[in-house]
């Protein structure tokens, strides 16, 4: 199905919570909401649900106006962030709910479409156990098994994964990527986490203080994003950020070190933390600076620096260590930044080598 | 301050028979004087029993907790003299900062000039000098905690102190500070300090050592170096790294090959390891996706490179920060992670899989490590 906002906006009293926005998502593949806590995903969540009506604008299934419709007369499924699920029943019976509602398949079809639910969510063995014997990551997969059996062509889940330890998070999200995939539904995921995005792929929205910032394949907004605003908040650490001045054809980040690209006046470029690296290859600026600290994820060592052009981070892959202190040089080489007008905008982004 | 010999074990349920009824397996462990350790593993995997154990809270079911050799396991934690901080700020609202961080000194009847002393000190390394006489009800979640941190820490003379997931509440983009100050803290106080968390960047980054634990057990105490590169128990390759380490069955053929997921490696593998290997069958080969390198057979044809086997790419994913290659080699998945600058190969191509090298590791059927590749052959890399 296709949804689409027109001019949607939303407020409450005097507060404005959602901006007029358009957005036409991408039919049967996943959008990703990507925005910090209070940027508008669940505000927009439940526009798009019927669960509240916009102030503003109408939303649009399929080219119908649906914007007065209540939540029931939509075929929508949602999963929250709390595991919720019927305590007095089944596994079997919760994921089987939807179904029995519906009332279009026999029992023996309904009995199978469950296993195979079950069987995909690695939830097959506690079919006949109540919710309450099952830990949070299994709770949370019989929600998702229910969702899921309701086959509703529009799917919303809201932080689904807050709640779990993030190594189950990083299990149910590759399942959950897979599960996407078949294009039965068109799904809205919210989430906080950039990783999360990227590890889902799909399209990706980002939100921020009640605004739609931008809106594309997740891979694209993440290399290209629009503005500063939008690069800060699609980076996990944080982007880089160093005020430089434009000399024509080089941007000097302070006297005596630049970097060989055009530019006139103030600019701000943008350095991903896995842009910067600790060994120098041909081309490279040296920044130099010392180690404050050290944090490392196992996959990744992530070391933050104070340098001559301010507090960077870098991500190096694997486990490093470094001495609080120690001094450090980092090496960053012109063909790997983003930079950014005056106005926030950007200007250039590096090029992909292996996009296609 | 103290080292601490645990050798126990704790059951909730009297009599145990059988894995399930311990929360916590046998187990012999010592915390040296002055280290700083992470607690680290899943819910349930009983790292806040050893937790409690440790600080007396929780008498062990079976055996002894010793502190400098000394046998603690009857007392509380007040006579085996611990400071805890925990989840959420513990502190007295009416108080101010300085008295709050005073409150344990005065206590102990501490000498005046010692307290301010020490107090001053402490509040310098949190960054709470600046609000010292104020009152503490007034202050942040993240303020409040760091008086917390800053309590436990106050005392010099403490055999050690436990924090039970001490982060929780700190706002994510504060967190790496306050594990920066811990770590300084750490450096300069020589404390020893137990951390329980289920964030493997939090113990990674705090701690000198982990003890990694799940079901029960301690499967490895290592430093986050050891635990990348040799996980001792398939849980922590799984567990350490995202996506986690690579599993493939191994066998050992007539006349010393190795074959991987079916398939026959070229390079064999050394006499030391090939005898382990040989009395430990069946086993498996573990590599991590940081390390399994790549190659695009142009026509398919598979001839042997060193330490290869060959699959196809199921999936290619834009991380963004790098690229996740998901393989097929026969029924086995394989995930291999290339550098953002690398040129990653297009879904459906016949790849060569390099995952005999210096950071391959082999695990028994009981999931142990055996052994470490060293293979000359292999060291030669992809052409």
């Amino acid at each position: 199905m296709e949804l689409s906002l027109r001019g949607v906006s939303h407020k409450v009293g005097a507060q404005q919570h959602l901006y007029p926005m358009d957005l036409r998502l991408a039919p049967n593949a996943v959008t990703v909401l990507l925005g910090a806590t209070q940027a508008g995903k669940t505000t927009l969540m439940r526009l798009m649900a019927g669960l509240d009506r916009p102030t503003d604008g109408q939303v649009l299934v399929d080219g119908t106006d649906v914007t007065g419709w209540p939540v029931r007369k939509r075929d929508v499924a949602m999963v929250y962030q709390q595991f919720i699920n019927y305590p007095s029943m089944t596994v079997r019976d919760n994921i089987a709910s939807p179904l029995k509602l519906r009332g279009k398949l026999d029992r023996a079809a309904i009995r199978a479409r469950v296993d195979e639910l079950a069987a995909k969510l690695h939830i097959e063995m506690h079919l006949d156990k109540l919710p309450a014997q099952l830990s949070g990551g299994q709770q949370q997969r019989v929600a998702l098994a229910r969702a899921l059996a309701k086959q509703a062509p529009l799917m919303l889940l809201d932080e689904p994964l807050v709640n779990l330890d993030y190594k189950l998070r990083e299990e149910l999200r590759e399942e959950l990527g897979a599960l996407f995939a078949d294009g039965e539904s068109t799904v809205v995921y919210a989430t906080t986490e950039p990783a999360e995005a990227l590890q889902l792929g799909g399209y990706t929205a980002v939100m921020d203080a009640g605004e739609l910032l931008q809106y594309g394949p997740t891979a694209e907004v993440f290399h290209r994003p629009a503005s500063l605003r939008v690069a800060r908040a699609f980076s996990d650490p944080p982007m880089n950020l160093v005020i430089a001045q434009g000399m024509g054809d080089r941007l000097q980040l302070r006297p005596g070190l630049e970097l060989a690209l055009p530019g006139q006046g103030g600019v701000t470029v943008g350095v991903r933390a896995s842009a910067l690296r600790v060994s120098a290859r041909p081309g490279d600026i040296a920044i130099r600076g010392e180690v404050e600290l050290a944090e490392i994820s196992g996959s990744d060592t992530f070391v933050h620096a104070r340098t001559e052009i301010g507090e960077l981070v870098a991500q190096l892959t694997g486990v490093h260590d470094f001495e609080l202190g120690a001094p450090l040089t980092l090496y960053l080489n012109a063909a790997h930044v983003h930079v950014f007008d005056a106005a926030g905008l950007l200007t250039r982004a590096p090029e992909r080598q292996g996009a296609r | 301050m103290a080292r601490i010999d645990l050798d126990l074990a704790h059951a909730y349920r009297p009599d145990p028979k059988e894995d399930a009824d311990y929360a916590l397996l046998p187990l012999k462990m010592s915390f040296e004087d002055g280290g700083a350790y992470a607690l680290l593993g899943p819910s349930g995997c009983g790292k806040t029993t050893m937790l409690n154990i440790v600080s007396g809270l929780l008498r062990p079911s079976h055996g002894t907790v010793r502190f400098d050799g000394r046998d603690v396991t009857a007392l509380t934690p007040q006579q085996r003299n611990i400071a805890q901080v925990f989840q959420f700020p513990v502190i007295y609202d009416t108080m101010t900062v300085a008295e709050n961080l005073a409150f344990p000194l005065r206590n102990r009847g501490v000498a005046a000039d010692r307290i301010k002393a020490r107090v001053g000190r402490i509040a310098e390394m949190l960054e709470l000098n600046g609000q010292l006489n104020q009152r503490a009800s007034g202050l942040s979640a993240d303020a409040k905690q760091k008086i917390s941190l800053g309590r436990g820490l106050v005392r010099e003379d403490v055999s050690a102190v436990l924090f039970d997931e001490p982060l929780t509440v700190i706002d994510p983009h504060l967190k790496w500070q306050l594990r920066r100050k811990l770590k300084q803290i750490h450096n300069e106080l020589k404390l020893t300090l137990i951390y329980v968390t289920h964030d493997q960047v939090e113990a990674l980054t705090f701690a000198d050592r982990i003890v990694v634990m799940t079901r029960g057990r301690a499967v490895q105490v290592g430093t986050a170096g050891e635990l990348f590169e040799r996980p001792s128990h398939r849980f922590v390759g799984h567990f350490i790294g995202s996506p986690g380490m690579n599993f493939l069955p191994a066998a050992l053929e007539e006349g010393g090959g190795l074959s991987v997921a079916g398939q026959p490696v070229a390079g064999a593998v050394d006499a030391v390891t090939g005898a382990a290997l040989s009395r430990a069958e069946p086993f498996a080969l573990g590599i991590r996706p940081e390390y399994v390198e790549l190659e695009e057979i142009g026509d398919g044809s598979a001839h042997a490179r060193p330490g290869t086997i060959t699959g196809t790419v199921a999936q290619v994913q834009d991380i963004g920060t790098y690229w996740l290659v998901t393989a097929q080699a026969g029924p086995h998945t394989l995930k291999a992670r290339l550098s953002a600058h690398a040129r990653p190969p297009a879904p459906g191509a016949s790849i060569a899989l390099r995952v005999l090298n210096p950071h391959t590791c082999f695990y028994g059927a009981d999931e142990q490590l055996i052994a470490a590749a060293t293979v000359a052959a292999a060291q030669e890399g992809l052409a």
